[in-house]
């Protein structure tokens, strides 16, 4: 399988601070590739350089064939890499169903359609859909509360289906079950295992060991800005540095 | 599924149609409140377009701008030019005026939305101001300064005197002949009024109008969604500056006058409190609050001293004196008083403007109702 994500040389300075120093990450097609580490490792960071937010002071990254350095946030999205955002970043003026509608409408209509005489109601297949994946994820009951006022948790999997509705090519996911009770990581878990089946590719942060392990094809381990590992969970869960760095201090407690 | 959306489709068409009776029939019901003169009404349909115009921009993207006032003030010039070098007729002259309102706006809204938040409105505010004092002075062989831009029995009018058109007396709009004068020149805006209203449901239901509220949401999540928010944003405001550039035209249509003062920042501060106090964001909002302060301004600003005094003739002589004394600075000239406290306690009491009011009001009356009636909204 060839590589869908190649990151190389990547570095990011703020200030005095190295964010990140020389990361080299490929991501092979149809996998899950987890990426852990302790807090202020830089994960974040990496996935910002990735989007768009951030442009790292050297090196590039290769998604599908082409660098997306540089490029504008919403043209790596019509690439096909998507962003599922660890605080949710939702429109909490509309409801869960028109959250939804809207990456759907960016997946049809690019990144800029003036149509001020179609009528949203007409749009029989974006209604649909974003009620089937609203269905899938299991909000389908909370589809016309505004997404405002739904719980954290909900939030969260309401920020997976605007992922999910785009049907990315390579799906970025920072934190998915952070701040979820273990019966919705569970789901969550769930969720994404069905849709690895899809062949959709994942990056996945996570510090949920359980949701690591249970998903991940490959793991990377980062530290103080360095990719310290990079292996199958297997290899992981054996290798001294990780232990050192990051699994060590983690099943002490 | 299918039945709620054509319901609600349904609900659209019974607003417009309740709409536009309740406009064409103003002259009829417009008495019983004291306003049943045309040159008042003129002024509700004109106010109100110019604020769902307004709305279309401040309402759904929540971009604030305090320039839209340049905006009528180039559709009042356009118009007035239309009518002396073309032809006294109305519709070239609303058709020249929102096109060039457009031009404007698409230029100023280009380099105003550069910025975000208060940036964007400094902006907006200094071009209109610039525009203000360009109409004012700098551009007198254009727009005749101070003295404004009136139309004269000599101008060319092209057109006109083509077809062998005359003009005796002072010349007046005219629509294929009829004088746009008194009720005449209300039913134009009126239809003006009815249409563009439409329009604005037409964008408030389109995926167009959804992304645009998205934008207030969450402009930045919007970008990472795949939207260049710009062309967005933009769109928004050359529709709205072209709502603008009718208002403006309209005014001039009915009174064939533009001055500068039209341009001035004031009056783009009006139309921020006419949306905002009929409901930001609402359809029908705007021009619930256009008409309103419309119709305050014209009880409480011919209010004088005598007036007062008169209505007060009841209670004593010192008593007398004290209330004319006390209510005195809110009428006439200080009617902005009585506006800025009715603003206050609208924004206090109804954040959603007056249409919040409404809703209440609806809701009550429902729920005294019977239960089936919920059922059936729901």
């Amino acid at each position: 399988m060839s590589n869908i994500l190649d990151i190389s040389n990547v570095n990011k300075t703020f200030g005095g601070l190295h964010a990140l120093s020389d990361i080299n990450l490929k991501v092979e097609e149809g996998t899950i590739h987890a990426i852990i580490g302790p807090n202020g490792a830089g994960k974040s960071t990496l996935l910002n350089c990735c989007i768009g937010r951030l442009i790292p002071d050297t090196g590039t990254v290769t998604f599908n064939g082409h660098n997306m350095v540089g490029m504008n946030p919403y043209d790596i999205n019509h690439a096909g890499m998507v962003r599922v955002f660890q605080t949710p970043e939702i429109f909490a003026d509309l409801t869960l169903h028109q959250n939804v509608m809207i990456p759907a409408l960016s997946k049809r209509d690019g990144t800029f359609k003036f149509n001020p005489f179609a009528d949203i109601r007409a749009e029989k297949d974006i209604q649909e859909q974003a009620r089937q994946v609203l269905e899938d994820i299991g909000l389908g009951p909370l589809a016309d509360h505004h997404a405002g006022n739904i719980s954290r948790g909900d939030k969260r999997r309401l920020e997976l289906a605007m992922g999910l509705i785009q049907h990315p090519k390579l799906l970025l996911l920072d934190e998915p079950t952070a701040g979820m009770a273990r019966h919705d990581t569970n789901k969550t878990i769930e969720l994404l295992q069905k849709i690895k089946e899809r062949g959709m590719t994942k990056i996945i942060i996570e510090h949920d060991m359980h949701v690591v392990f249970s998903l991940a094809d490959r793991i990377s381990v980062l530290a103080q800005g360095r990719i310290i590992a990079t292996g199958s969970p297997e290899e992981i869960k054996v290798d001294p540095r990780v232990k050192e760095a990051y699994l060590g201090e983690e099943t002490e407690e | 599924m299918q039945n709620i959306s054509a319901s609600t489709r349904n609900r659209d068409l019974v607003m417009l149609g309740i709409f536009t009776a309740v406009v064409l029939t103003a002259p009829l019901w417009g008495g019983l409140i004291g306003a049943g003169y045309p040159d008042l009404l003129q002024k509700f349909a004109i106010f109100g377009l110019f604020a769902v115009g307004y709305n279309i921009l401040f309402g759904l993207t929540g971009y604030l701008s305090f320039g839209h006032a340049a905006f009528l003030g180039i559709g009042s010039y356009t118009t007035v030019w239309s009518f002396k070098l073309l032809s006294m007729n109305a519709l070239p002259a609303v058709m020249f005026s929102v096109i060039m309102a457009g031009l404007f706006s698409l230029v100023i809204g280009f380099l105003s939305l550069r910025r975000t938040g208060i940036y964007f409105s400094i902006l907006t505010l200094a071009f209109a101001q610039m525009s203000y004092n360009l109409a004012y002075s700098v551009l007198t062989p254009i727009t005749n300064g101070e003295t404004g831009l009136r139309v004269l029995n000599d101008d060319p009018r092209v057109i006109d005197n083509a077809l062998g058109i005359q003009i005796e007396g002072s010349p007046l709009g005219t629509l294929f002949g009829m004088e746009l004068t008194g009720w005449n020149g209300f039913y134009f805006c009126a239809v003006m009024l009815i249409l563009g209203f439409w329009l604005s449901i037409k964008i408030f239901r389109s995926p167009f109008g959804l992304k645009l509220v998205a934008i207030k949401s969450n402009q930045t999540r919007m970008s990472y969604t795949g939207f260049n928010t710009q062309p967005y944003l933009l769109s928004a405001f050359v529709i709205s500056g072209m709502y603008a550039g009718l208002a403006g035209s309209l005014m001039a249509i009915v009174d064939p006058l533009a001055g500068a003062e039209r341009m001035q920042w004031t009056a783009s501060g009006e139309v921020v409190l006419m949306t905002i106090l009929g409901g930001l964001g609402t359809l029908i909002g705007p021009i619930l609050g256009a008409a309103t302060i419309k119709y305050f301004e014209n009880i409480f600003s011919a209010i004088n001293e005598q007036v007062l005094q008169n209505a007060f003739s009841f209670l004593p002589d010192w008593l007398n004196s004290f209330f004319v004394f006390i209510t005195n600075p809110f009428v006439g000239e200080g009617w902005h008083l009585t506006l800025g406290a009715l603003f206050m306690l609208v924004v206090i009491f109804l954040p959603g403007g007056l249409m919040q009011g409404v809703s209440h009001l609806s809701r009550m009356i429902k729920g005294k109702g019977s239960a089936d009636a919920d059922k059936g909204d729901a």
